[in-house]
């Protein structure tokens, strides 16, 4: 929960309320970009980021080596796994 | 992993480690005392242990691990208000995964849910708003907690709830504050920390400018630090140097990730629907000074504290268990006289056992470091 784990924004989803569809390992979910949007970066510049989600928040935006560093570290730690499955287990209804 | 060997980058690793044992050479009091640096965050700890860290630095660099993880913090008597909340008629109460284990006084969340209650994990209180959406006829409440990392995203749910009229979802709000922990402890009479490794992503919301206190007033360095192995030893390698050289700035080692300046949209929300309480009770380092947030008076109508009686409920650590002190740096997990017996991962007593993140499990899973350090081939 507080480490994050990072994935690609592949498309936006709801242009009002801020949200994307971001990649994680080949998982998809609609996450809330509200915070990587700013007068230099719209929401449809975020197509295609690298970012760290936190609980379903992009909260930084990351270059792809990055995104690739920090997943190796989480699947080491074991917490990617945990984070992946708590995701796949929600969007389950 | 234990091995330098096995790192992203050993050379470096070598290399950082030898000037890690030079600096330490420098440092005249640690002919006396070990020089103790916190990690304040409980990702660190996990990574400290996951990768053998600890046995790997020079023997007079004493980490503690310190309180950076928010479901160690948890006293027992909020979790029993969770219980409470989960078990009132025609509720749905929702929590991240991290906290259905940590025992109440009676049951925990999970003991709580196989007894009947509706208690479900979600990934993001954004799964709880919809959990609302499409229950209408229930009560959903979400258990927010967490510290400044994931304070926006309870944020953003709540004015995203107000946005959508939802008037069945709301929030039992437990986030926590780094600052006044962080300076609770500095003005703790039994504790003595040299210096500081930041959490990485609490400062990616606040940035480092709030930590200037600890240079400025109480004279010791703090770098904000990565989780990868390699930034946590090139952080105490920073951190090293200015006590070497006889400095105490705010770096930030992180700044990968961390920007100077926090992240603006984040701390706006959090600003707009959160305010300090005056104190908030922590498991083992009892009520600390505006070191927890409430909702503001215009998001009452989500604020479960508000619409819901919560029993408040008040009850010691068992007497057998010391996680105060653990948490405090002032002995370590495995001098506690529970420790792998009455209380193990499967059968946490204290909150430090239950999380990945608490320094009790980590040494449970890992073992002792002064082994480690022999391990080491370094
Ligand atoms: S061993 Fe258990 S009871 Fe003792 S300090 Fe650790 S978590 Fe607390």
């Amino acid at each position: 929960m507080c480490l994050g784990i990072p994935g690609q924004v592949v498309e936006i989803s709801d242009a009002t309320r801020k949200l994307g569809m971001v990649d994680v390992s080949g998982i998809k979910r609609e996450v809330n970009l509200a915070c990587i949007v700013n007068e230099d970066h719209s929401l449809d510049d975020c197509v295609g980021d690298w970012v760290l989600l936190h609980v379903g928040f992009a909260m930084s935006r990351i270059d792809e080596k990055e995104a690739a560093l920090t997943m190796k570290v989480l699947r080491e730690l074991g917490e990617a796994q945990e984070e992946i499955e708590s995701m796949r287990l929600s969007g389950q209804k | 992993m234990k091995y330098v060997d096995e790192f992203r980058d050993p050379e470096k690793a070598r290399s950082l480690l030898k000037e890690i044992n030079g600096l330490v050479k420098q440092i005249d009091f640690c002919k006396k005392r070990p020089i103790y640096i916190m990690e304040v965050c409980g990702g660190h700890t996990h990574s400290i242990f996951r990768y053998g860290l600890e046995g790997m630095l020079p023997k007079e660099i004493e980490l503690v691990h310190g309180p950076g993880c928010p479901v160690c913090v948890l006293p027992m008597g909020r979790v029993d208000d969770c219980v409470a909340l989960a078990e009132m008629p025609d509720t749905i109460f929702t929590t991240f995964g991290d906290a259905m284990r940590v025992p109440g006084s009676k049951k925990s969340l999970l003991q709580a849910k196989a007894d009947g209650a509706d208690v479900r994990m979600v990934y993001s209180p954004l799964d709880a708003l919809q959990l609302a959406k499409d229950n209408p006829d229930k009560k959903v409440v979400f258990f927010g907690l967490g510290f400044e990392t994931t304070m926006p995203s309870t944020a953003f749910t709540i004015l995203q709830a107000k946005r959508d009229k939802v008037t069945n979802f709301s929030l039992f709000c437990n986030h926590i504050t780094i600052i006044p922990t962080v300076k609770a402890i500095l003005d703790s009479p039994d504790m003595q920390i040299d210096g500081f490794l930041g959490p990485g992503h609490v400062s990616m919301v606040i940035g480092i400018r709030p930590y200037d206190f600890i240079a400025d007033h109480y004279k010791r360095p703090l770098v904000v630090a990565g989780f990868e192995p390699l930034d946590i030893l090139h952080s105490v390698w920073m951190v090293l140097k200015q006590i070497a050289e006889g400095r105490a700035e705010i770096e930030n080692q992180y700044a990968r990730i961390v920007p100077d300046e926090g992240n603006d949209e984040a701390l706006e929300a959090v600003a707009e629907v959160f305010e300090l309480r005056e104190f908030f009770e922590w498991r083992g380092l009892g009520s600390i000074d505006h070191s927890g947030v409430r909702m503001r008076e215009a998001y009452k109508e989500f604020d479960a504290e508000r619409l819901f009686t919560v029993p408040d409920i008040k009850i010691a650590d068992p007497k057998s268990c010391q996680c105060g002190e653990v948490l405090k740096g002032v002995i370590k997990p495995f001098a506690c006289k529970v420790f792998g017996k009455a209380c193990t991962p499967e059968t946490p007593l204290g909150a430090l056992m239950v999380s990945s993140e608490g320094a009790c499990a980590a040494y449970y899973q890992y073992g002792d470091p002064d082994r480690l350090r022999e391990l080491a081939n370094v």
